[in-house]
């Protein structure tokens, strides 16, 4: 501990306090006229101070301790790499074996299919972000068309579960294509506001299209889904799901059904961007990620490229959009905002960007992480994005963060993330 | 008529507000490259620091009219200022040099951060507070309708004027101000010719945040209610108002921030409020794919 460390730490603690006293230290309350209040709270203030102090200490101790940073080299990541490849068979034995494990419950099942949801919004944002390097700051947006085609049809024209499935898909699909045109021209940053205004635009015409949506109390009674036209329900009759099989009705098989239901569309979103990204149009997208300008000049159709990535993207956050109206039974322009997109776009940079298990893990970890401080309640969001910050600054490239080339000439060598360039396109 | 007359009024003093936003947006973006998402949440800061003081200097007794203005808006200024900062060092400074997404989650964490932060520490109900500056001056009087401009709405008019006049005058005469124009053509150039790029793109914060904390002391001046979550809209509002001014361009963001909330006070005037913010955002998309450069911009030349 040398006295310019305790000097640094004593102007991190200085600067702290700067920044608390106001707005820890006074409490603004509304009185009982009316009229704000200041409550005082200096021991709170110096629980902060302190803490920023000995953080500061802790934090320059460790520095010298571990000494300088060293680059991750091609070995480790090819490392990483190999374990990946034993990691994602466990993990999907796991995820199919969960409901039959003993001692899984409703609440285990109910995370799970939470889990399940993000990650296949990851890896349908992945395709528009991960592998085209289209940044997409307004993914929600074709999730609530999902969730809002799957309910208007199936609140008004009686239409089940499975007909609604294809056709929220396709009018996502639609969405994304509707967005893509205007778009086109667009690069980077720009692209991210431009899809972030249409994020918001579509939750405030949800908002106040009374008439259509209902406006901000949503639509209720949607339907749940049914097992090849059998129903969950618990009367027991043949034409439910318990009596056609002659077992005991039980609450849980609708959960069950639920959470192989998302296990299989987020199987089918990986199956799909792995599949295509061995085809020409996917590695049309990582071209496209890497230079759009190289793309251009080799012949690649630009339009046709851009608009596949943002229709294909959309079609899967419309699949997991009418699955979520399903799951829940209703649905309102809460479910949409902003903060839901930054969830999703964290999980597939989390996960290392194009890096299939990458997100997984990434969504388990954020959205598990999320459930295991339920307790703290409103703190649950601080620390959630405190950990964003934390996660990206010590780890800028994502928890798996190498890449192979999806195609190679001879023998497959592994990419340290170092070397590529993603999102610039 | 009177009406357009008070519309335009009203819309001219939002703008100012959103302007002063957009600064911050367009300096920061300019010279790192990066949208500083959290800068809306700065502004939010800003906001509650000036609610604060307000309620501690005024509803105190301790002082009142122009002179306790003028001191809430130094001390909201100053605390702000050091937020901008340490946004800037905890969580920017560390990404600097790595791949562009990393920055832009780390300020959306950085947004969540400030919002909740904020919500914990002063609660999640809107804050209201008196008048400071009531009453105004009556323009035109028919039977049916006053135009009023507002003491308040002057005062941000007059304020805004002046924290530009001497932002302007910090960016084009000063040494500081050379510096960060020359972080902005070329980082590295720069870096090699003997500026200090660190501190000053700590400085660009500093002084981003400063506009914002002016901005934000307005904003509760004028409407008396705030809350946690006014950061995000206003955030969104500004950033379009600084590409609409053609990003990168300090005089574009003030006149895109103008241009926004005029667009925004007409269109609740005369077609519908609930929609009044997809009017402002679809202007953003249809000024980009018009004017991917904005009004004022620079187009990028791309070289291979």
């Amino acid at each position: 501990m040398t006295p310019a460390a305790l000097k640094d730490a004593a102007i991190t603690a200085l600067i702290a306090l700067g920044l608390f006293a106001p707005i820890v230290g006074l409490r603004t309350d509304v009185g009982q006229t009316g009229e704000l209040i200041l409550r005082q709270r200096w021991g709170d203030v110096a629980i902060l101070v302190g803490l920023a102090f000995a953080g500061r200490l802790a934090l320059l101790g460790w520095r010298r301790y571990r000494g300088e940073p060293k680059p991750p080299s091609a070995a480790r990541t090819e490392a990483i790499r190999r374990a990946g490849t034993f990691v994602a068979p466990v993990l999907l034995a796991f995820a199919v074996a969960l409901p039959l494990i003993p001692g899984t419950g409703r609440y285990e099942l109910d995370l799970g299919i939470l889990v399940l949801t993000y990650v296949m919004l990851g890896w349908g944002l992945n395709i528009v972000v991960g592998l085209a390097g289209l940044l997409d700051l307004g993914y929600v947006a074709f999730y609530a068309v999902g969730a809002y085609s799957y309910a208007l049809l199936a609140t008004n024209f009686g239409l089940s579960f499975w007909i609604c499935l294809p056709l929220a898909g396709i009018l996502a699909a639609f969405w994304g294509i509707l967005l893509g045109f205007p778009v086109l021209r667009l690069r980077g940053d720009y692209l991210a506001i431009v899809t972030l205004a249409f994020g918001e635009i579509i939750r405030i015409v949800l908002l106040n299209w009374v008439s259509l949506t209902n406006g901000p109390n949503g639509i209720s009674g949607i339907p749940r889904p049914t097992f090849f036209g059998l129903s969950f329900s618990m009367s027991g009759e043949p034409d439910t799901f318990a009596g056609f099989f002659g077992i005991e009705p039980s609450p849980s098989h609708r959960v069950i059904f639920l959470y192989y239901l998302i296990l299989g569309l987020a199987l089918l979103t990986n199956w799909v961007s792995i599949r295509l990204r061995r085809q020409p149009l996917g590695r049309a997208w990582e071209a496209l990620r890497e230079d759009e300008i190289a793309c251009r000049a080799l012949g690649i159709n630009i339009t046709a490229t851009k608009l596949t990535a943002f229709a294909l993207g959309a079609m899967f956050a419309g699949f997991a959009g009418s699955f979520f109206a399903t799951r829940q039974g209703f649905i309102s322009p809460e479910s949409f905002t902003f903060i839901e997109s930054a969830i999703i776009l964290a999980i597939v940079v989390l996960g290392g960007m194009g890096s299939q298990i990458g997100i997984a893990i990434a969504a388990l970890v954020m959205i598990g992480g999320f459930e295991v401080f339920r307790d703290l309640d409103e703190w649950r969001m601080l620390v959630f994005g405190g950990a964003m910050v934390l996660i990206m600054v010590v780890r800028p490239r994502g928890l798996v963060g190498h890449r192979t080339p999806t195609v190679a000439l001879g023998k497959r060598r592994s990419i340290s993330a170092e070397h590529v360039a993603e999102g610039h396109g | 008529m009177a009406y357009a007359l008070q519309q335009l009024i009203n819309g001219v003093s939002l703008g100012m507000i959103y302007g002063l936003i957009a600064v911050g947006y367009t300096m920061v973006y300019g010279i790192i490259g990066m949208i500083n998402f959290a800068h809306g949440d700065i502004f939010m800061i800003g906001a509650f620091v000036a609610l604060i003081s307000v309620v501690m200097f005024v509803s105190g007794g301790i002082m009142e009219g122009p002179a306790a203005i003028l001191l809430v808006l130094l001390i909201s200024m100053c605390i702000t200022a050091l937020y901008g900062w340490t946004v800037e060092r905890v969580a920017y400074r560390p990404l600097r040099g790595s791949f562009r997404l990393a920055p832009l989650i780390s300020a959306i964490g950085m947004s969540i951060v400030l919002q909740n932060y904020v919500q914990v520490a002063q609660g999640a109900r809107v804050k209201p507070i008196d008048a400071l500056l009531p009453g105004g001056v009556t323009i035109v009087e028919h039977s049916s309708f006053v135009v009023q401009f507002s003491y308040m709405q002057m005062l941000i008019i007059t304020v805004t004027l002046g924290v530009l006049a001497v932002f302007t005058w910090l960016v084009t005469r000063t040494p500081l101000g050379r510096a960060m124009r020359a972080c902005e053509q070329d980082r590295k150039m720069a870096a090699l010719l003997g500026i200090d790029t660190d501190r000053t793109i700590s400085l660009t914060f500093v002084i981003g945040a400063a506009l914002a904390a002016v901005a934000g002391t307005m904003f509760l001046l004028r409407y008396g209610v705030i809350d946690f979550y006014i950061g995000f809209l206003a955030g969104v509002k500004a950033f379009t108002a600084a590409v609409l001014g053609g990003i990168g361009s300090l005089p574009g963001a003030v006149l895109g921030g103008l241009l926004i909330g005029l667009i925004e006070t007409f269109w609740s005037a005369y077609f519908s409020v609930q929609y009044k913010d997809v009017a402002a955002f679809s202007i953003l998309a249809i000024t980009l794919i018009f004017m991917p450069t904005g009004l004022l911009g620079r187009a990028e030349v791309e070289k291979v």
